[in-house]
């Protein structure tokens, strides 16, 4: 989209008119995520600027809100629940999700399409509904408020990302490998490890991340299918924002901001790696 | 946004079974395989073996997916109707009312039937239980049954005094036991009885103490049976007594053969008595029975309607309060679905909801208009972002996309902190608006806690869902046809919206559907900035389940917002399909 050299005034005006709207709608949508980084380092107990934070005095600013998240007991056992069920849930869900998706894209699947809707399902139903469901039917089952019950319903909620993302890397897998690794002597198993699995790896890396993303971020269902003994990162942020907001929040979204990155950067790499060994352009 | 075919129908060449199986049916003469047997049969094993192992490898998560996903949604459809509270409760009451005309105060054997089925359940401790099921329904039931439950024990005090003086073999459990306990039942007991002695002979004569523990009986007494010759004879009093048996052996772990009856045996059995039955009773008690057949007629009389509403309770009187009871007294009920419609069920039939609490159609307009705008301002936002990516060279297009994801990725609950921290009245859009000398500091914008603050920071979160499916779609638009239109004399105006836009229509549908799917179910963000009017019905469910413990009416609520979801889910598969869900 370049401005032609015979452009009107008029349309030159609307050019970079559209530019800026542009340019405004990326502040609006990145802005607030910037923003509370500089806030978390404020040295007071505000949510706003500060004149010396402005006027960029050094004492302004200071890192007690990181010391209190990383000595305050609540939200280190709140980061230890997190971390205890995230991992968990995103291995089920990707141990499992990997052979479905191996299974569905065989050319035989009775009932596909009903299969294929359950499986993905709870990414459909609003977080609220599923959480109200677990909650019910974990309480009579008894899974309510335990850890194993927070790992279950957490690892159904990734299984859909899971599934998507490596049925799509399996779209260009080519059949004739296994084919050919079954006619000089291997096993389904070894075929499967030696030769599928490092080809259809970086889709279910992404499933995986997906998944762990999910349940990481997850607070409704925490919340309701959980107890205390499960309260995790975002239960905490969650509570400190509806009761007693501290900054301590502020340096807690800061570090989970620079994970998310780290992620994007992660799944973004794991893409172009699976569309080159396809053959597909990145782009 | 790749588009996918990982499920589409069979579209393999090459050797596939299939393809192998259609050679088959051409061929002439019938193929055979190398073994011998015909072609079509070893292929056909072929197939099913190869059916099998997709299934097989399907099959666990299946199972999973069933038991930790689809149940409980399976489970919550099904609170929605459930109400076996009452029947399962109050059986007589309800099984009595059938004969209620629902004008007039019900009568003497209502009175009674409600006496006997509330003490058992106060003994169980679960009449408030069904106070509170009720008060749903009617406020002020939930206190009147908790009332009730303190004092229902004294209903048939006046015949258990009356008994005893007439024989004091009647205060007797064991009278109690010859007259109601099956034959079977006292033979078993005794064994039990026989094997509690052993068992502690056997632990006396034990030389440690370690030993003695291991010896410790703790089998419990074998379930209470009711005589046939009782249940024919003296039907109330038998259905009562083994209540009252059944309650002592299990709530309070001891033995009938040992506990003095409930006041609300005796009242039954007056009941029995007095109505002529007891007549062909020839049991071991036939004498004690004959005796107070002939004095029942002379005993003081003490209506159990008199008592509920002299003694108890005067509220009993209220008509509605027993149309209620009789409107609530199937196992299953459309009653939560009519409150979330607004509506009531009443004795009479269904009833609007009392002006002032009509909230849930409210809430659900509410929800569907914030949901709406949400929706619009997502595309005002996102159109120009996905044409500005699409018409912008490859690498700058890539980069930008970056400032798409990061909010995409980022956690929801920094999203949200970061607009409770920018919208609060002391935050930074305020200072800033302060600042510039728009406001003054007195008058600061309210923007957190209300519709305003929901709708912005709710657009904000669900943009990129906007702009990812836009974006995927204007990207396959050829540049071209803009170009053709205007060198056939169109203007910018023109050539965008005759040619353009109609070929981004898709796009649209789909970004409007995923978005508006996604934030009619939301509850974080409302809940966290939407204060008391900025709130969706899925705070309300939230609210039922957690607060007010009304579990069916949150179910019904939720099953509601299922059935909107789904709907639109289908036309959101029919537009766009299934498979073509990605994720950026």
């Amino acid at each position: 989209m370049q401005l032609p050299p015979y452009a009107t005034t008029g349309q030159r005006i609307w050019f970079y008119t559209f530019r800026v709207i542009c340019g405004l709608i990326f502040f609006f949508l990145i802005a607030p995520i910037l923003t509370i980084i500089p806030l978390s380092f404020n040295a007071e107990n505000f949510f706003t600027f500060t004149p010396g934070m402005l006027a960029f005095e050094a004492d302004a600013y200071s890192l007690r809100h990181y010391r209190d998240f990383f000595t305050n007991p609540q939200w280190q056992s709140a980061l230890r629940n997190s971390v205890q069920i995230a991992p968990a849930a995103t291995l089920l869900s990707v141990a499992l999700g990997t052979l479905a998706a191996i299974g569905l894209s065989q050319s035989h699947v009775p009932a596909r399409r009903a299969i294929m809707a359950i499986l993905i399902s709870p990414m459909i139903v609003p977080l609220i509904i599923s959480a109200a469901g677990m909650y019910f039917f974990y309480s009579r089952i008894g899974l309510q408020g335990t850890y194993l019950g927070v790992v279950l319903a957490h690892a159904a909620l990734g299984i859909p990302f899971v599934i998507i993302t490596v049925t799509a890397t399996l779209v260009g897998f080519d059949n004739s490998l296994t084919r050919a690794s079954a006619n000089l002597g291997a096993g389904p198993v070894r075929t499967f490890f030696k030769v599928q699995m490092p080809l259809i790896l970086p889709g279910v890396i992404s499933g995986g991340l997906f998944a762990f993303i999910t349940s990481f971020d997850e607070v409704v269902v925490v919340l309701f299918v959980g107890s205390a003994g499960q309260k995790t990162l975002p239960w905490q942020m969650f509570i400190g924002l509806r009761e007693q907001i501290s900054p301590t929040i502020l340096a807690v979204a800061s570090i989970l901001v620079a994970i998310s990155i780290a992620l994007l950067t992660t799944v973004e790499l794991l893409r172009r790696r699976s569309e080159r060994m396809r053959g597909l352009s990145p782009g | 946004m790749a588009r996918s075919s990982a499920t589409a129908p069979d579209a393999f060449t090459g050797a596939t079974p299939d393809n192998a199986m259609r050679d088959a049916d051409r061929a002439e003469a019938a193929m055979v395989a190398a073994d011998g047997t015909p072609l079509k049969r070893s292929l056909n094993r072929a197939l099913r073996a190869q059916k099998l192992r997709a299934l097989a490898l399907i099959a666990p998560l299946l199972i999973f997916v069933l038991v930790t996903f689809v149940a409980p949604i399976a489970d919550m459809l099904f609170r929605s109707v459930e109400n076996d509270i009452i029947s399962e409760n109050l059986p007589r009451t309800v099984q009595a009312l059938d004969n209620w005309n629902g004008e007039d105060l019900p009568d003497e054997e209502v009175f009674r039937a409600l006496g006997a089925d509330l003490v058992i359940a106060s003994e169980l401790r679960n009449h408030t239980r069904i106070g509170s099921r009720l008060n749903y329904e009617m406020t002020g039931i939930s206190s009147l049954f908790r009332q009730t439950g303190r004092d229902v024990d004294d209903i048939g005090e006046i015949y258990a005094d009356q008994f005893i003086a007439l024989d004091e073999a009647w205060e007797e459990p064991s009278t109690w036991m010859t007259l109601m306990a099956a034959d079977r039942w006292i033979e078993d007991r005794e064994g039990w009885l026989r094997d509690a002695a052993e068992a502690e002979a056997a632990q006396d004569a034990a030389e440690t103490r370690e030993e003695a523990r291991a010896l410790d009986f703790d089998t419990p007494e074998p379930a209470f049976r009711i005589s046939d010759l009782a249940s024919e004879a003296l039907p109330r009093t038998a259905s009562i007594y083994s209540e009252f048996a059944r309650v002592i052996q299990t709530e309070d772990e001891d033995s009938p053969a040992e506990e003095d009856p409930w006041n609300i045996v005796y009242q039954a059995l007056y009941e029995d008595l007095s109505a002529g039955r007891g007549e062909g009773y020839e049991g071991e008690a036939a004498a004690l029975i004959a005796a107070a057949r002939e004095a029942v007629p002379q005993f003081e009389e003490r209506s159990v309607r008199d008592f509920f509403l002299e003694e108890i309770d005067e509220d009993w009187a209220d008509t509605q309060i027993w149309g209620t009871i009789e409107a609530f007294s199937d196992p299953y009920t459309a009653g939560y679905f009519l409150t979330a419609a607004d509506l009531r069920l009443t004795a009479n039939g269904i009833e609007a909801q009392p002006e002032g609490e009509q909230i849930y159609l409210m809430l659900f307009q509410r929800t569907l208009f914030m949901s709406l705008a949400i929706m619009f301002s997502c595309i005002a936002l996102g159109y120009p972002i996905a044409f500005l990516l699409s018409n912008l060279p490859m690498r700058t297009s890539n980069l930008l996309l970056i400032l798409v994801l990061l909010p995409f990725w980022t956690s929801l609950l920094v999203r949200t902190s970061a607009w409770k921290v920018l919208l609060q009245q002391q935050g930074v859009i305020n200072d800033i608006l302060v600042w510039l000398g728009v406001i003054s500091d007195t008058a600061r914008l309210a923007l957190i806690n209300n519709q305003t603050g929901t709708i912005i920071a709710m657009t904000h979160i669900l943009l990129p869902f906007m702009i990812l499916p836009l974006y995927s779609v204007m990207k396959t638009i050829p540049p071209h046809y803009v170009r053709a239109a205007k060198s056939l004399g169109a203007t910018n105006w023109t050539a965008f919206w005759r040619v353009y836009f109609p070929q981004s229509v898709p796009g649209i549908g789909a970004g409007c559907i995923l978005v508006f799917i996604l934030s009619i179910g939301y509850y974080i963000t409302p809940e966290l900035v939407g204060g008391t009017t900025g709130t969706f019905i899925s705070n309300r469910i939230a609210y039922h389940i957690s607060t007010s413990l009304n579990w069916g009416l949150a179910a019904a609520l939720g099953t509601i917002l299922l059935v909107v979801v789904l709907v639109l889910y289908y036309l959101y598969d029919r537009l766009v399909g299934i498979d073509n869900v990605s994720l950026g």
